[in-house]
């Protein structure tokens, strides 16, 4: 079962990166189509502002001149594939999850291999109801897909540990209550980055900057629609980051005989979760630009990151349950 | 308060002469004080100043390795230490940064707190003139009871409804607000409860070895190292003592530990005799206090007979090095061996200490550091002898666990032979005594814990969750609806009964305020295809947003 687990995820990787490279197709193909868009520059500002007034189509019919024609189709059905190899590597990745969990004999969240394999999984399957509810964003996939084979494939070639029993400091209900919300918690603002970062991008191609990184959100849905996107991940997740915080200190309190210690894990939580405080009040400020919001956005992404691979690798401390040492 | 009173004092001279000008200055250092911009950074600064309590070592969390830090680094910790960094959380600048943050949100809420009570007690506002201008309009087909009759489908989807002749005015959605004020509320509470935990709480560590001639009594003098609060009082501790009956540990075969379970019988003036089972995640709950398991090892019990044939037994806690096999670090001192019992006399040099190494499950060949396995299944004792001046009456404070190294420096304390002993062995020295090593006893490493803030910090936290949800997810919205007069000059579909105009306005950042808006329409005119929506939509721009750019 452990080893099947570990094929699983095998997979799911290569299943990933075949959905990161459909998405791929579908951008480079979408660049042939706007070569042609060229002719009319302004349509493209007013299409991304103005558009779609009517109804929620998932894919309005854009008037393309018959050049471009193939390129788009192709371009659709590159795209259409790179979402089913999603699902199908989310599927994967699921199993992989299950399987490691039954061959533990528990909820596979004991160590930073599982823990990094189900945060991926809970940022993929969010990804798939965002999809599912505003399949305008497809081509954020490929940004998505991209941190999925890089997360998944250090977990599988960095952390990588064998299967063993929790320690009887983790065995308890809270470990239940305090992994698995802190788990959904990262998993939601991981796929809270991916948007935020789309958005930074996206939002400096929209003012006409066309040097490196702003090139790229050429084919990214409106910044607006993006900006929105992230503001909703993140408002979800944080409650759910401050539940689970909160979980974490009474489980403290009762394994360690108080709620906060400053352990260095507790600590970096703390950052992440002022940082995080300091978007949301950033972007509920309409004086704060929404760019400068959003960096605070992938600031605090950033420390969640180091929360989890600086914390367990440089620190040692109360929640080393990494099993890396 | 005296946070803002700093802020003049720095620019003090000229402001001395002209007292309206520092009332001036004071209430513009207030406003920039309360402002967002201030309090976004000070939470920044918060977050960063909390950087260094994760990267050093910290006294309150483990003082010996600050301590080692010293040795490590005798230039830097030195002047790191001058700036707090080794209490970062209980320094003057991190105390600065959320006190200010906190005063500044007192700043920000009290006056919100009151415009809310203020805005709850209000009623709806007049419609505005134009509703055609507000983000969301219609123009619909009144309903046959006219106004009173909007009002009560708005009152049925509980919005605060306020009827003005023909115009009805309804608002929703005050829980925004409400949940905000009682979010950052909330964080003074937690503030308070931490508060209340440092001043009125205490703690208290110690190594509890099985039996009854090892049980202690919750007084400050026996544990190793007692935090009281400032507030507390020896004389608070609540009385009671335990005994270590009974400690149980299974460890896999890789020796991860499985399972722990520690057996005390409590006693004491203000508990009832009883015996309780804890472990690691179930501590033990008393009346005033709670203990705590954090870690166990073997005490090995160490029997010497001097020159006179006169025994003494040790059974000092080894502490574990940790390891997984449990290699414990000890030392049995007899100060008191070799004293002749006829004259009573004490000849200092006479003393005798044995440090050693004790290994649970020893390996089947040399050399025997590292013990194999937790629980004991080859156990041995790896025992040093030492003779001379253990230096125990010299007053100066030195480590049970340790044996005084200066004394051995200095020629006092001589090494005397080392041996490798199993359990009922026994090694005769030099000068013919003898030591034994009988066998060894469980200890347990217990936190005994008293801390009145949790209650109050769990409270608040939860007010401080709910507070939260409803202040990311309510949303404060009007909607206004007017009769107009039939005018059939206009050629209205309706044809000359009266219609109806219907504006909305999202008070705060909401998406989905469109779609409820039309379903509220359609709700209101009720019939379908009723509402003829019109004007400036502002949602639809953010929904097309959504939606991809038709290029």
């Amino acid at each position: 079962m452990s080893a099947l687990s570990d094929n699983l995820v095998t997979f799911a990787i290569l299943t990933y990166l075949i959905a990161m490279i459909s998405h791929a197709v579908e951008f480079a193909l979408g660049n042939a189509r706007t070569r042609v868009a060229v002719a009319s520059p302004a349509r493209e500002l007013v299409g991304a502002g103005v558009g779609g007034a009517g109804g929620v189509l998932p894919e309005p019919p854009a008037p393309v001149p018959p050049t471009a024609d193939g390129a788009a189709r192709r371009a659709r059905i590159a795209g259409l594939v790179a979402v089913a190899a999603t699902a199908l590597a989310a599927v994967l990745h699921l199993a992989a999850l299950v399987t490691r969990g039954l061959a533990a004999d528990r909820m596979p969240w004991g160590n930073m291999y599982e823990f990094v394999l189900t945060v991926t999984f809970i940022g993929v399957a969010a990804w798939l109801v965002v999809l599912w509810k505003r399949p305008s964003l497809r081509k954020l996939g490929l940004f998505l897909t991209l941190v999925m084979v890089l997360l998944v494939a250090t977990a599988e070639l960095v952390l990588y540990v064998p299967i063993v029993p929790l320690v009887p400091a983790l065995n308890s209900y809270w470990f239940v209550i305090h992994v698995s919300t802190i788990v959904f918690a990262s998993g939601i603002f991981l796929l809270g980055a991916v948007p935020a970062v789309g958005f930074l991008m996206r939002n400096g191609y929209e003012q006409g900057k066309r040097s490196f990184p702003y090139t790229l959100a050429k084919r990214l849905p409106s910044a607006v629609s993006l900006e929105r996107l992230t503001f909703t991940l993140h408002a979800f997740a944080f409650p759910i980051f401050t539940f689970a915080v909160i979980a974490g200190a009474i489980w403290a309190e009762a394994a360690w005989g108080r709620p906060w210690g400053w352990d260095p894990k507790e600590t970096w939580a703390f950052i992440s979760w002022v940082v995080y405080a300091g978007y949301l009040h950033a972007r509920a400020t309409p004086s704060v630009k929404r760019n400068v919001a959003t960096w605070i956005a992938v600031l605090g992404f950033l420390t969640m990151l180091m929360n989890l691979f600086g914390v367990n690798i440089f620190f040692t401390g109360l929640h080393s349950y990494g099993g890396l040492n | 308060m005296t946070v803002v009173d700093d802020r003049p004092e720095a620019e003090a001279p000229a402001p001395r002469r002209r007292p309206n000008r520092l009332l001036a200055l004071l209430r513009n250092s207030w406003r920039q004080l309360t402002s967002m911009r201030t309090a976004l950074i000070l939470l920044f600064l918060l977050a960063i100043a909390a950087i260094p309590g994760s990267v050093l070592p910290q006294r309150g969390i483990s003082p010996e390795k600050v301590n080692q830090y010293f040795v490590d680094h005798p230039d830097w910790a030195p002047r790191l230490d001058r700036i707090g960094a080794f209490q970062v959380f209980g320094s003057v600048w991190f105390s600065a940064i959320y006190l200010l943050l906190f005063t500044s949100l007192i700043g920000c809420i009290t006056p919100r707190l009151r415009d809310h009570v203020r805005a709850l007690r209000s009623r709806p506002p007049v419609a505005p003139k134009q509703l055609a201008r507000l983000p969301q309009h219609a123009v619909l087909q009144a309903p046959a009871g006219g106004a009173a009759a909007v009002a009560e489908v708005l009152r049925k989807r509980r919005w605060r409804v306020e009827v003005r002749g023909d115009e009805v005015s309804a608002e929703k959605g005050y829980l925004k607000e409400t949940g905000n004020l009682l979010f950052h509320t909330s964080l003074i509470a937690v503030l308070i409860g931490v508060a209340l935990g440092s001043w009125y709480g205490w703690s208290g560590n110690r190594l509890l070895v099985a039996g009854a001639d090892n049980a202690f009594c919750n007084t400050r003098q026996q544990y190793a190292e007692a935090k009281l609060g400032p507030r507390v009082d020896s004389g608070d501790l609540p009385r009671f003592c335990l005994r270590l009956d009974d400690f149980q540990a299974r460890f896999l075969p890789s020796g991860q530990p499985e399972f722990f379970n520690a057996r005390v019988t409590v006693d004491g003036p203000d508990e009832p005799t009883r015996s309780a089972d804890f472990s690691v995640n179930s501590p033990l709950r008393l009346a005033d206090a709670s203990v705590y398991l954090l870690g166990h090892g073997y005490a090995p019990v160490i029997r010497y007979t001097d020159r006179f044939g006169n025994s003494q037994v040790s059974d000092e806690p080894f502490l574990t090095t940790g390891d997984m096999g449990l290699t414990s670090e000890g030392l049995a001192a007899f100060p008191d061996a070799n004293v002749d019992p006829a004259t009573g006399k004490r000849t200092p040099g006479e003393q005798m200490a044995f440090t050693g190494i004790y290994l649970p499950t020893a390996p089947q060949q040399a050399p025997f550091v590292r013990s194999e396995y937790p629980t004991e299944r080859n156990p041995a004792l790896n025992l040093v002898a030492y003779r001379g001046n253990l230096g125990l009456d010299a007053g100066i404070p030195g480590s049970v666990y340790q044996l005084d190294q200066r004394q051995v420096r200095n020629g006092k304390v001589k090494e005397i032979g080392s041996k490798l002993l199993r359990k009922g062995e026994k090694w005769t020295l030099d000068d013919g005594t003898t030591v034994e090593f009988l066998g060894t006893e469980r200890y347990v490493t217990l936190s005994v814990r008293h801390d009145p803030g949790s209650t109050p910090l769990l409270v608040s936290c939860g007010a401080l969750l709910v507070g939260l949800m409803g202040s990311l997810f309510g949303r404060r919205r009007r909607v206004f609806f007017r009769v107009a007069p039939a005018d059939p000059a206009n050629g209205s579909p309706t044809g000359g009964s009266s219609l109806m105009e219907a504006g909305g306005l999202p008070r705060t950042d909401y998406p989905g305020f469109a779609d409820e808006f039309a379903q509220l329409v359609t709700a209101v005119s009720g019939a379908d295809g009723a509402a003829e929506r019109a004007g400036t939509d502002a949602d639809s721009s953010d929904r097309a947003g959504v939606r991809e750019g038709t290029e």
